[in-house]
């Protein structure tokens, strides 16, 4: 058993858990019309790689190649493309942006990739190769393409964490999936396990999750094999966080503004694992996710699996629409999650939960804030054990440099300082604002420098041309002064004598010919 | 369907001002108690009246400067800063001086500053020392406790003193505190046995001292339970007033008190759990905030064993606050992810 370590601060926070894990994840049917979004998680608009009209099948490209770091965007199903609109993102800036309408036939009628059953046997490449073809991407939230993360390790992996602890309150999706799927979490971690030459595999559960912990508990059992360990970690707020999961596991710090594969950690999600499993072991792309629909604004909380693409209005309306409570839409939980103006927002592989809250469950952002009590609560609750009282006042004064030193950047925007502060101030907002700031002016600089280096770079070539200029001059004038070619001094002599012979025998000729048959 | 849009986190909050305010107030009760208990129901209208002297003064000062006058007073924290004051002066003390402290803790220190959350001292803390530099006399006269008198006064008797501070017999129902008593004998090579032999002293502290202490030391004990406040300040403060007491008690008792008479007499608990531990004045880092206790606890010995005054904690608090934001500069924790 690992001594496990406990990371600077948190909150015991209410689960409201129960609320949807009473009934078994369902399949949702497919919707009349899918939106694919074609704007990628770095806000890059991907390429539509088909005319519009063609059919496609599940897990065809229908997306990508603007950058080689992006996933491909694929077709949940097979089906028609019918258009593309204009159509609000699931993201917290509420933008719109380029999305694919695509008419779903329903024949679900798959691209064919062959199953690797025998993994083992495949190389690194192989193996990445294939995640990366069945479109895989995180789905604890991030949404980070998942193959750029196993490629991107330049140090060797020694321990891969498979992250089941959900700790924000509501979401239950990684629970639900870990209750009834726990054979295929762990397909995934031996497959991610092999891929990344991992000595340690560890699965990291929250020690209340009972029903999960049993599950996976009978599933390695099951599998004989003891390379993967359960490790039950304590259910504070933000356990499930990638950096306290590995402080609390390992007991080691990813560096500031590095990541996990710096000090040889990778960290996946579970709904990830299974989709790795399902790639490789069945050829299957990933074209859907579990999202939990919870909260007292609809009918039936539940767990339901839902292909990309189908609108958030279809997927409460499957859980039997909205209460008379509903108030507020959240994608995420109620911690980390933003707020959506519309339920005509695509599911996309970010959005984990919908939590349909009554006026009672949020919080009243209308009433305004104290000032500032200095009492310090945030500072003892924060898990990047940061100073957030006094970020919030630089924050506030403009002078960024100052939150700078105090580490603003590495602020991981868990809300926990928001929720104890007495005086109700939002400094989470304040310290995405300011985070934004810092990325704008660094933007800024950049700008600034590519605008210096072109105007050096055109300076050295406007200087050089006009040296050439000048050299090819010079050398044209010295080559006429010197005369040095013979041939031109005898048909310059030879057409002076000619001229001579001719004003001899003509009369004397208009002035305005002389001069111009001179030049 | 349309929806609001908010900012996350959309959790309700945990805590708020008013109610940590109110706790703050509630949790002043026992110790409130023991000292009516001890020295007459004159510290419950000295707290009527800076109760009302604050509020009137907290809302002119918000509407003088233009700010949002019901929310602020919601809050309770002038009413807090008037408790605090009213019950560290005298009890019988003439109204005019509640009045006068109460609006220098509100004007000079607080809203001179901005207001709530931009001060650098303690306001209570502020008024009572202008009190006693200004007024000396009044300040040091105590009250005789209570089970001292031949003849307890009546309220309306007391109402009479607060309000007509000419009459004769006022001077009969005071004395020196029990530390100015300690310290003015000491000054006079009189020996501790000797002194606290009189009447005044009881087996820990001074009579009705020691139970206005333990009443204190109730409420804070609830305010730490409660996560009202923390522990590192009280404990510090106290530690550090222990300590320094034990060792110059060990190396000459006859001149200074053991630890448990400077734990229970004066303001100590007062100081520790409802003084010292005034979020907006204090040391924020929980590095800082040792420090900042365990000073303001040596300070205090200091002043009461070497200074001038009856009691230190006023004085250590406020010299503490001065250093509070270089404590903070000098004591910031080890963010995750960073070499100290």
């Amino acid at each position: 058993m690992l001594s496990l370590e406990r990371f600077f601060g948190g909150l015991f926070l209410d689960g409201n858990k129960r609320v949807s894990t009473q009934t078994p994840i369902r399949d949702m049917p497919l919707s009349q019309r899918l939106m694919i979004p074609l704007v990628q998680r770095n806000g890059l608009e991907a390429h539509e790689l088909l005319p519009i009209g063609s059919r496609v099948l599940k897990g065809t490209a229908i997306g990508g190649g603007s950058n080689p770091m992006d996933p491909w965007i694929l077709a949940p199903t097979s089906g028609y493309l019918k258009a593309i609109e204009q159509y609000t993102l699931p993201h917290p800036s509420g933008l719109s942006g380029k999305t694919w309408v695509l008419e779903p036939d329903g024949l679900d009628e798959p691209i064919h990739l062959p199953a690797l059953k025998h993994y083992h046997t495949l190389t690194t490449e192989a193996l990445i190769n294939r995640i990366e073809q069945a479109g895989i991407t995180g789905l604890g939230g991030a949404a980070f393409p998942t193959a750029a993360k196993f490629k991107s390790p330049l140090n060797a992996i020694d321990t891969l964490i498979i992250n089941g602890a959900e700790c924000e309150p509501y979401i239950t999706c990684d629970e639900a999936l870990m209750k009834e799927r726990p054979d295929l979490i762990l397909q995934g971690a031996y497959i991610a396990a092999h891929l990344l030459k991992a000595t340690q595999c560890l699965i990291a559960l929250e020690n209340d999750k009972y029903d999960a912990i049993g599950a996976v508990t009978t599933a390695l059992n099951a599998h004989k094999n003891r390379t993967i360990e359960l490790v039950k970690v304590p259910s504070i707020y933000p356990v499930g966080g990638e950096k306290q999961l590995i402080k609390t596991i390992t007991g080691r710090e990813v560096p500031s503004g590095g990541i996990p594969a710096d000090i040889g950690i990778l960290c996946i999600n579970v709904g990830t694992c299974a989709a790795i499993a399902r790639a490789v072991l069945c050829g299957e792309p990933l074209h859907s996710r579990i999202v939990t629909v919870t909260g007292q604004g609809v009918l039936n909380p539940q767990n339901v699996k839902v292909h990309f693409g189908t609108p958030l209005a279809d997927v409460i309306a499957f859980c039997g629409g909205y209460t008379e409570k509903a108030t507020q839409l959240i994608l995420g939980g109620p911690m980390m999650g933003f707020s959506v103006s519309t339920d005509e927002i695509p599911i996309a592989h970010n959005v984990n939960t919908l939590l349909i809250a009554g006026s009672k469950e949020i919080r009243d952002r209308e009433q305004p804030s104290s000032p500032c009590i200095r009492c310090g609560d945030c500072a003892t609750v924060c898990p990047m054990q940061l100073t957030p009282q006094q970020m919030y006042w630089y924050v506030k004064s403009d002078q960024l440099d100052r939150a700078v030193d105090y580490h603003l950047s590495d602020c991981i925007e868990c809300g926990s300082c928001d929720v104890v502060c007495p005086s109700h101030i939002p400094l989470t907002q304040f310290f995405r604002s300011g985070k934004t700031q810092l990325k704008l002016k660094e933007h800024g600089l950049q700008m600034a420098e590519r605008a210096r280096l072109r105007f050096e770079d055109r300076q050295v070539r406007l200087d050089a041309s006009e040296r050439e200029k000048a050299a090819a001059l010079l050398q044209r004038k010295t080559k006429l002064e010197q005369g040095t070619n013979p041939e031109i001094q005898q048909a310059i002599e030879r057409a002076k004598h000619k001229r001579a012979e001719k004003l001899k025998q003509v009369a004397p000729i208009p002035p305005q010919l002389n001069s111009g048959s001179e030049d | 369907m349309k929806f609001a849009l908010t900012t996350a986190p959309h959790l309700t909050p945990m805590k708020h001002l008013d109610e940590l305010m109110r706790s703050v107030i509630l949790a002043l009760v026992p110790g409130i108690t023991a000292l009516v208990m001890a020295f007459g129901p004159g510290v419950l209208i000295q707290c009527v009246m800076a109760i009302l002297t604050a509020v009137i003064t907290e809302g002119v000062a918000l509407r003088l400067r233009g700010r949002p006058i019901l929310i602020r007073l919601k809050d309770y924290s002038a009413v807090l800063t008037g408790i605090l004051l009213a019950i560290s002066i005298p009890p019988l003390s003439p109204w005019w001086l509640i009045v006068f402290g109460t609006t220098i803790s509100l004007i000079i220190g607080k809203h001179i500053y901005g207001g709530l959350g931009y001060n650098p001292f303690n306001p209570a803390m502020l008024g009572y020392a202008v009190l006693l530099i200004a007024f000396p006399k009044n300040m040091t006269a105590w009250v005789t406790p209570s089970e001292l008198l031949s003849s307890i006064p009546s309220l309306q008797e007391l109402i009479e003193i607060i309000f007509n501070p000419n009459l004769s017999h006022y001077d009969g129902l005071t004395t020196a505190t029990p530390l100015d008593t300690t310290r003015t004998q000491l000054g006079m090579q009189r020996l501790l046995d000797d002194i606290h032999s009189q009447k005044i002293f009881a087996i820990i502290g001074g009579k009705g001292w020691q139970w206005a202490n333990a009443g204190f030391l109730v409420g804070g004990l609830w305010l730490l339970k409660q996560r009202m406040i923390s522990w590192p300040i009280p404990m510090s403060f106290l530690g550090a007033l222990t300590f320094c007491s034990l060792m110059f008690h060990l190396s000459a008792p006859t001149v200074y008190p053991n630890p448990l008479f400077h734990l229970f007499t004066g303001g100590t608990m007062l100081g520790a759990f409802f003084i010292a531990t005034d979020p907006v004045t204090a040391a924020t880092t929980p590095k800082g905030r040792l420090i900042y206790g365990a000073l303001i606890g040596v300070l205090v010995f200091v002043i009461r064993s070497l200074g001038g005054y009856p009691d230190g904690v006023a004085f250590a608090v406020l010299l503490m606050n001065l250093a509070a934001p270089t404590i903070d500069h000098y004591s910031q924790p080890r963010t995750y992810g960073h070499q100290k």
